[in-house]
């Protein structure tokens, strides 16, 4: 805080020595957000007033100032969560305050920031701070942080601070159970074709790069079941990276490794975690493919022990399978596994010319995608004469590098045909088939895996310039059929289970309004009950920066996933209102 | 604290908001396709237009922007002399996708990766596709957040009143 202080007052000094000059180059910026819901009851789906629990309004929303002055520039970001338990966010996320400010100043060869930051060392494995607005999830580290770049293509990362954890204070005084560990970490990048004269345009392109990551926790004592295990104070993590190019191929590789480090997470074990990713990619223009491949194993890297689900992640496992964005396949969005899983990617996207006989006037855009993750096999360990398989205290296991459990927990295929027919027509076309082991994904021990079937289409008309009408058709075949047999107990297992059909239909005119009605039926459902029409309208208005939209209807249960990261959102009835500007 | 805070960073904003004259580009440094670093202040076309539109290939309004001002840019350029910055925001897990996607579908903006965010929370970007267009100057001149069938006429409109 003091540090703070001391850059204010830095600033109002330039600022007094500069006087007119600083009006001139100064700007100041920011944006607003505010998502406003009430819910009803909705006996249909299942929806009661015990449900609702009286807290019928929600509403979220955040305001972001910020000041740039040359080289310098600072903010803040303004916070306020009114939750409610149809909102589906950790009850944590609830609370209002600045939950964000920063100063930064930055000449081109040495950067610092000091309050909250958003960074990553690489692909982020063992360094990844950043948020994610739906999903209420913020690990922001305040702190300080300093960049230095030596030479051309060098840059040279540290950073040290604390872990945003809901809104826990950041002092000493803080409760037990908001306690968390003190983060240490330093980067090094270097891009050779910047640095080095005769690379400068070569066809050969090459990055390396390094970082270590500690985080340091107190306590070393802690009561598991009947046996008191020594926790370590410190817990290192390291990386390295290479991105490397020739032409029109590019390799690019991480390998990073963390030391013992016991958790609820992972049930007390000490191996270490490691994790590999590795992308291979070949592309011209019209063509382009990739291979991706990683293993993770045992890589939950949290700067709090004790802490669960995605509280405190210092450590980003990038997830690699596809991203679905229309309603029904992404009720079935994949959560990345940080205990263990080997996952592999193969994409393509290929472009058929315009004015050929298949790509016709505009060319047809063709995608093709095939992901799949599996875990990790794990053999026990012989712990003084006995086997075990993941006990605390223990090793845990071991797992060969290169072993594939034949535990699926997620497949995808999928294939996408995109044409513009004319000047009025636009056509799309996808099939997915997709594996979706709910009993991982969703922790619902004994659940069956949905394997499904997916069809999706959609056709635009331009009526003239502005006008268009958008119309979606989507249908999902599952694996369970209306007459599936239900054990007991089992029944929330089956809330979206069975053949879904879907439907959206869109008017818009370009560029500020839009209007649309759609509705989900899940009509196989197994559950007589559950077989259930989710109608939803939509009406919104975009003038330049300014977004308003307001939506009326049934909300499905589902996981809002960004980045790998997931949120149950339980099923709602109500409206709810969008605002976002900027300025 | 930070109550001073937040008053001194009000304070500053209606010095600044009195006299902008300031280039709307911010201090940040991003990297291209080829792994270069491009500092985004420094970013022109020359003293003509440019456009700086904020994407994700997970962002399906985004795929289908581009892929409309990609199937106008020629005529566009040829037009206007204007230029296409394309900022992605995906996160790590795409990095390595992007340019065999951006290049199998043919799109010829020049890309920039956004992987920290750091220029979207600069442009107070909060969703994408967000639109800007600059002038020659790097001032912002229009923008606009979201994308409908056709939104890029008028984008183009933009382009037009501020070309010579």
């Amino acid at each position: 805080m003091k540090k703070l202080s001391l850059l204010i007052v830095f600033v109002l000094g330039i600022t007094a020595v500069h006087g007119q000059d600083f009006l001139k180059k100064s700007k100041v910026s920011g944006s607003f957000q505010m998502d406003g819901n009430y819910y009803w009851e909705d006996k249909g789906i299942g929806i009661t007033k015990e449900d609702i629990n009286g807290e019928e309004f929600g509403a979220y929303g955040f305001g972001k100032l910020q000041y740039e002055l040359g080289n310098f520039s600072a903010g803040f970001r303004f916070e306020a969560y009114q939750t409610t338990p149809m909102s589906g966010f950790d009850s944590r996320v609830k609370g209002m305050g600045i939950a964000n400010y920063f100063a930064t100043y930055d000449n081109g060869t040495i950067g610092v920031t000091v309050g909250d930051i958003y960074d990553q060392f690489g692909n982020g494995l063992v360094f990844r701070t950043y948020e994610e607005w739906t999903l209420g999830f913020d690990n922001s580290l305040r702190g300080i942080r300093a960049i230095y770049r030596p030479w051309n293509g060098v840059t040279l990362k540290g950073v040290y601070g604390k872990q945003r954890y809901y809104w826990a204070g950041y002092g000493e005084d803080v409760p037990t159970s908001e306690e968390r560990g003190l983060v240490r970490g330093v980067d090094g990048e270097w891009d050779l074709n910047s640095s080095i004269a005769s690379l400068n345009n070569s066809k050969f392109r090459a990055t390396l790069g390094a970082s270590f990551v500690s985080k340091y926790e107190p306590d070393t004592k802690l009561t598991v079941g009947e046996e008191q295990l020594i926790m370590p104070q410190n817990v290192a993590s390291y990386a390295g990276r290479m991105n490397l190019g020739y032409g029109r191929f590019s390799f690019s590789t991480e390998y990073a490794r963390k030391i013992n480090d016991p958790s609820t997470f992972n049930n007390y074990i000490y191996n270490d975690g490691q994790e590999l990713l590795a992308s291979l990619a070949y592309s011209q223009k019209g063509l382009g493919m990739v291979l991706q491949v990683k293993r993770v194993d045992n890589m939950s890297f949290k700067s709090k022990r004790l802490a669960t689900q995605n509280d405190l992640d210092l450590g980003f496992i990038p997830p690699l399978n596809y991203t679905h964005t229309h309603s029904l396949p992404s009720m079935f969005s994949y959560a990345t596994q940080p205990l263990g899983e080997m996952g592999i990617q193969f994409q393509v996207n290929y472009t058929i010319p315009k004015k050929t006989a298949l790509g016709g006037k505009y060319g047809t855009k063709l995608a093709f995608n095939y992901s799949q993750v599996n875990d990790i096999k794990r053999d026990s360990i012989n712990v003084n004469g006995v086997n075990m398989l993941n006990q605390p205290g223990t090793k845990g296991y071991t797992s060969p590098f290169f072993a594939v459990s034949d535990h699926m927990f997620y497949r995808d295929l999928n294939f996408e045909i995109e044409k513009k027919i004319s000047a009025k027509w636009h056509l799309t076309l996808m099939y997915i088939n997709l594996y979706y082991d709910m009993e991982t994904i969703e922790n619902h021990p004994g659940a069956e895996a949905v394997k499904a079937d997916f069809a999706f289409g959609e056709v635009i008309y331009k009526i003239n310039r502005n006008n268009s009408i958008r119309l979606e058709l989507q249908h999902m075949w599952d694996n369970v059929g209306p007459n599936e047999t239900i054990e007991e107990g089992h029944e929330a297992y089956y809330t979206k289970r069975g053949n879904w059909f879907a439907f959206l239909l869109e008017y818009t005119i370009a560029p500020k309004w839009f209007v649309s009605v759609a509705d989900k039926y899940n009509y196989g459902n197994p559950i007589a009950d559950n077989r259930d029409h989710y109608v939803t309208g939509s009406f919104g208005y975009i003038k330049d920066q300014t977004r308003i939209a307001i939506s009326g209807g049934r909300q499905s249960e589902g996981l809002v996933c960004v980045g790998g990261v997931c949120r149950t959102v339980p099923a709602s009835s109500g409206l709810s209102l969008t605002i976002t500007t900027s300025f | 604290m930070k109550k001073l805070f937040a008053f001194l960073l009000f304070g500053f904003m209606f010095f600044g908001l009195s006299a902008q004259n300031k280039s709307d580009l911010p201090n940040i440094t991003l990297k291209n396709l080829d792994g270069e670093s491009v500092n985004i202040a420094e970013l022109n076309n020359d003293g003509k237009p440019f456009v700086m539109t904020f994407w994700a290939t997970w962002c399906g309004p985004c795929v289908k922007e581009h892929n409309a001002l990609s199937d106008v840019y020629d005529d566009w350029v040829e037009e206007t002399g204007v230029k296409i910055f394309s900022v992605s925001i995906d996160d790590a897990r795409s990095t390595a996708k992007i340019k065999p996607f951006v290049d199998g579908k043919g799109w010829p903006f020049e890309i920039l990766l956004d992987v920290n965010k750091d220029l979207a929370r600069a442009m107070n970007v909060s969703n994408p596709p967000h639109t800007f267009l600059f002038n020659g100057e790097g001032k912002i001149v229009w923008q606009h957040t979201g994308y409908l069938d056709g939104g890029e006429e008028d984008l183009y409109q933009e382009i037009l009143k501020i070309s010579k």
